[in-house]
């Protein structure tokens, strides 16, 4: 018996449990400790599931539909699990040929041979439904469903806006809010209420095993989320009149913008030419895209709040008022119209279309006196007892209350301010600050450098219908279920001249529509409609033709600021264009001769393609739409004239670039 | 007298090792159960998952053990170097016709299951290694019977490394507290290999130079306290020097002599490189199941790292992650106080038998399950380089199971035969 080394079974067995301790300790440590293993372990097995909300629908006045979303199916594959299909079949149930089924799958494979990624996205319905049929037989591909936009009338595709794929800055921007492959609004009301409309993603976190086949949910869904969808939208949008306002405006450059004076609520909101808004749906978005942008017509470019044009006649009830509110002249006065306006020690003439002889404020309105208004105007700017251009400074401020010159808060991305210049614009112009009303005359009715839009055309004819007031314009009128408006449209804004002074005007548009004014060619039988044509002196072809009008004159339901471009004189196209909008709002008819529908409804004003002035800078046009800064400067190099004329300056919009 | 004995017979034997045994056996079931549970096809006993397989190995496992406590205890004394030659004569048929599975060639097919001669080899060396060093006439240690009873051990390590099986020829150098015991080697052997150990590690870690620098300080303290004795500061002189050479050549050896996947194998471990794909992906799977399991585990059946694949040879080598994962630093803590349970009481056996050979068989039991028992935990959870041995008891496969419980066995029917021999 060797018992001598009895000893050392101590030895042996301390060895033994100073192993397990280092073991246990090291145990300690990795599970206890160290938190890596643990999200390690979630990550190893998780999967993050989005599930994408519907985007917020957006119906019209009446609640019809303007805005709803349609099913697409985006094809996935898993590149590895694809193993012996029939190419042939599949190619031919997808209508791709087999070099695009091989492009596809090596982008597939690129990304990742694991996992899903997009092999095909947005397969529409009649394709989708018979490859779906099938599938069982093509191992790896899956199918995640999506919901597009898709516009039932293909109408107000500037006023709705599009949605887009997120970009880099979008991404940064929204502290992770987005994630590659999103979609946001990216103009119109789908980007201004972009928070309301794109709800709330959801995320279900499945299991994978090691070989990222799906293996259930993790956590019995304890962390999961569901998608929540975007609020509902009811827009100020009447779309019957849209509809019909679209089809007059057809073939047409220019704008219609329709309000609703007590409310401050859009009816129509049409810039033209348009687009089939379902053209940035889709799989050919990319390329219908680049035509649009490319379009000479611009019909990216959303001239109601965008398009600046000097107002011409229309200005003049504006010019009217606040030379009332001012004290200058009251609903007596009256000048005597010889047939222009002489000034600068008689050595220039601002000429009339007629000869209106002693004129009175309701008549001057009625028959369009520009002669009336060149005394207006020097009365106002020469005849305050105080330097021309401070009195200039004051009744430009009149004129900023009219909602011109600045921007109205429309709800719409992109909007301008137009231009109303200051005094110093002129003392610039002219040198010195001694300028009088001969120098800058024709700013009387509505030329020189103005710049106005026709938003703010139609919201100061809304002002007029109220008396003295307006609402914000606004395109949404109800957010969500609870049809919440938002505050800043429900806040009554005053114009700055006093409700009596009003009527003498309304009474001159009254007459110019229904006593054989300049309107006449809009009156309509048993409605009362006050308007007010205009015609913008446009260098580059035909002028630019103007028409507002309210109606009825109580109670107005309806102003309407309609511009069609290159249509010569406003009586011809414009007011009968607004006439019928106003009539088939009021009493959903249209009494015009059929004759005179279907000339609007066929006419073609479209500027012939001018293939040289078009090609000489096509970027300029790109960027009008694109860039804001670009445009800016655009839009102050055409207001700003290169020499200085002694006659009427005339000034074209800058759609015509 | 037959008689008699077979009246006390279950009364001597050990239960609570065969307590241990059990626990530790249905442990494995029920982890390997988790190990590959489909819940879509829940069969507790379907015999075509493993833990089907495993029931079967558990109750014949039982059979043998109860065979072999009703065989006559001196037959395994007497027929310890048959059984030897027989096992080396089936490991060098294994490198003839042995099926290569997981690139080590120590497989012999039999039907439908496969033998692992190995196994077995652990056995038998312990049972020739206890018959001849009990043999001796020498009361005192020699040097001559080192080197025949290293010679015993030596032949199985390497036939196994021919076979391509490092992990399992490691098994044998555990042998090594055998020959510590019955002191034939000195404490300072230990405390060498141990020093030796700890200086590898180091000198893979640290800068060589830096490493010395530091060991120069601490021998330099030591000789300061113990200035007095001129022959301590010789020793320390000398452990510096040999100490300073050894961390150059392990630099070396590591650099210019260890191939490129072994050392890769080391850095995985060390840290050194972060090798997620390759060499470290098992370690790092290993890690994140065990590491995710925290203080309680996810519950049974509920470890997604396991369940999922994540981990590989999960049922075999790495058993343990489905044990950490599921059960938790709790759940660890309680299999491995009962492993040093179950060490700590065969050693205790081993103390209270009156024949040398069976105290030397249950030092060599002891240190075997030990080694595998360090080794596998160690490597789960990054402890030691990745070899592949399994989890006595508890790792699925039966030729594994088998041939632990018939080592335990075989020393419970020493024991229980203490008396009488």
């Amino acid at each position: 018996m060797n018992n001598s080394f009895f000893n050392r079974k101590f030895v042996i067995q301390g060895i033994f449990i100073a192993i397990a301790l280092v073991i246990v300790i090291r145990l300690f440590y990795i599970q206890i400790i160290d938190d890596r293993y643990l999200l390690s372990a979630n990550n190893n097995v998780m999967r993050k599931e989005i599930i994408y909300p519907a985007r917020g629908v957006i119906l019209d006045r009446n609640g019809k539909m303007l805005v709803e979303n349609e099913m697409v199916f985006d094809l996935m594959v898993t590149p590895r699990e694809v193993k012996d299909i029939d190419t042939l079949l599949f190619c031919e149930l997808l209508q791709i040929d087999t070099a695009d089924f091989n492009k596809r799958m090596k982008k597939a494979r690129a990304e990742s041979p694991y996992r899903q990624s997009a092999f095909m996205k947005q397969v529409p319905i009649q394709i989708f439904a018979p490859f779906e049929e099938q599938r069982y037989k093509f191992r790896g591909f899956y199918v995640q469903k999506r919901t597009v936009r898709h516009y039932p009338d293909s109408i107000a595709p500037q006023f709705l806006g599009y949605i887009q794929e997120v970009n880099e800055n979008d991404i940064k921007k929204s502290n992770g809010f987005y994630r590659s492959g999103d979609y946001i609004g990216a103009s119109g009301v789908e980007r201004a209420y972009e928070d309301l409309l794109r709800g709330k993603r959801g995320v279900k976190n499945r299991m994978v095993d090691a070989l990222n086949r799906p293996q259930g949910v993790f956590m019995d869904g304890k962390y999961d989320t569901t998608a929540v969808s975007g609020e509902g939208l009811v827009s100020s949008l009447d779309k019957e009149l849209q509809v019909l306002a679209e089809k007059m405006m057809k073939n047409k450059l220019g704008s219609v913008v329709a309000i609703e004076p007590s409310t401050g609520e859009i009816l129509t909101f049409v810039s033209s030419p348009g687009y089939n808004p379902n053209l940035m749906v889709g799989r050919e978005r990319g390329n219908n895209y680049m035509k649009l942008l490319e379009d000479p017509n611009n019909p990216m470019f959303i001239r109601p709040i965008q398009a600046s044009y000097p107002p011409g006649s229309v200005f003049k009830v504006v010019a009217a008022l606040t030379a009332q509110q001012a004290g200058v002249i009251n609903e007596q006065t009256v000048f005597y119209c010889p047939g222009g306006y002489r000034y600068g020690g008689g050595r220039a003439i601002m000429r009339c279309t007629h000869v209106d002889g002693a004129t009175g404020l309701v008549k001057s309105i009625k028959m369009s006196c520009n002669t009336y208004y060149g005394y207006v105007y020097a009365k106002m700017i020469d005849g305050r007892g105080m330097a021309s251009y401070k009195a200039y400074d004051l009744w430009r401020d009149g004129l900023l209350k009219f909602g011109l010159g600045g921007k109205l808060g429309i709800d719409l991305p992109g909007e301008k301010t137009g231009l109303v210049p200051t005094s110093n614009f002129y003392s610039k112009r002219y040198g010195s600050d001694k300028w009088k009303s001969g120098y800058n005359i024709s700013l009387s009715i509505g030329q020189d450098a103005l710049g106005i839009t026709p938003l703010q055309m139609a919201n100061v004819m809304a002002i007029v219908a109220n008396r003295g007031f307006y609402y914000r314009p606004h395109l949404i009128k109800g957010i969500g279920e609870k049809q919440i408006v938002k505050e800043e449209f429900t806040e009554k804004i005053f114009a700055g001249v006093d409700a009596k002074y009003y009527e003498p005007v309304i009474e001159g548009m009254s007459q110019a529509v229904n006593q054989g004014g300049t309107g006449a060619a809009s009156r309509i039988a048993g409605i009362e409609m006050c308007g007010k044509t205009g015609t913008v002196q446009n260098p580059h072809g035909e002028n630019h033709a103007v028409f507002f009008a309210f109606a009825p004159r109580e109670n107005p339901k309806i102003a309407i600021a309609v511009f069609v471009e290159n249509a010569g004189y406003g009586g011809t196209w414009a007011a009968p264009i607004a006439s019928m909008l106003v009539e088939k709002y009021l009493k959903d008819t249209i009494t015009l001769p059929k004759y005179i529908q279907d000339r609007i409804y066929n006419g073609n004003l479209l500027p012939k393609p001018k293939v040289k002035v078009e090609k000489e800078d096509p970027k300029l046009k790109k960027d009008s739409t694109k860039n804001k800064k670009d445009s800016i400067k655009l839009r102050t190099t055409a207001i700003e004239p290169k020499k200085k004329e002694s006659a009427i300056l005339v000034h074209h919009s800058q759609v015509r670039r | 007298m037959n008689n008699l004995q077979n009246k006390s017979f279950f009364g001597r034997i050990d239960w609570i090792t065969i307590g241990l045994w059990m626990t530790l056996c249905l442990i494995g079931w029920f982890n390997i159960h988790a190990a590959v549970y489909d819940a879509e096809n829940p069969g507790l006993f379907n015999l075509a998952t493993n833990y089907g397989k495993q029931s079967i190995y558990i109750f014949t496992a039982l059979i043998i053990g109860i065979c072999i406590l009703i065989i006559d205890s001196r037959f395994f004394i007497s027929s310890a170097p048959i059984i030897y030659i027989l096992v080396i004569l089936l490991l060098i048929a294994t490198l003839v016709v042995g099926r290569s599975v997981g690139g080590n060639q120590s497989w012999i097919p039999l039907g439908s299951f496969r033998l692992q001669p190995s196994e077995f080899g652990k056995l038998a060396t312990c049972l020739l290694l206890a018959y001849y060093l009990s043999n001796q006439t020498n009361k005192t240690p020699n040097m001559k019977t080192l080197m025949i009873g290293a010679a015993i051990v030596f032949l199985p390590i390497a036939l196994v490394m021919l076979q391509k099986d490092t992990g399992s020829a490691l098994v044998f150098f555990s042998l090594i507290f055998v020959f510590y015991r019955e002191g034939y080697i000195g404490s300072s052997v230990l405390i060498i290999g141990g020093l030796a150990i700890l200086l590898f590690v180091l000198a893979l870690l640290i800068n060589q130079w830096i490493l010395i620098g530091i060991i120069a300080l601490i021998c330099g303290f030591f000789a300061f306290m113990m200035r007095k004795k001129r022959k301590n500061i010789i020793n320390i002189a000398l452990f510096f020097a040999f100490s300073s050479i050894y961390i150059l050549s392990v630099d070396f050896a590591y650099n210019q002599i260890l191939k490129p996947h072994q050392r890769n194998r080391i850095d995985v471990i060390l840290g050194k490189i972060e090798d997620l794909r390759g060499e470290g992906y098992n370690l790092n799977q290993s890690k994140i199941a065990i590491g995710s399991g925290q203080l309680f585990g996810k519950g049974y059946l509920q470890g997604t790292q396991t369940k999922y694949n994540f981990v590989p040879e999960q049922s075999t080598d790495f058993i343990f992650c489905t044990v950490g994962e599921e059960w938790g630093f709790v759940g660890s803590v309680i299999l491995i106080s009962i492993y040093v349970a179950l060490l700590l009481r065969i050693v205790n056996i081993a103390e209270r038998q009156r024949t040398a050979f069976a105290r030397i068989y249950a030092y060599g039991v002891a240190s075997i399950l030990f080694f595998h028992f360090f080794i596998n935990l160690g490597m789960t959870i990054g402890l030691v380089p990745v070899i592949g041995i399994p989890l006595p008891f508890i790792s699925y496969g039966g030729s594994s199971l088998w041939s632990f419980t018939i080592l335990l066995f075989i020393l419970l029917r020493f024991d229980s035969s203490r008396k009488g021999l």
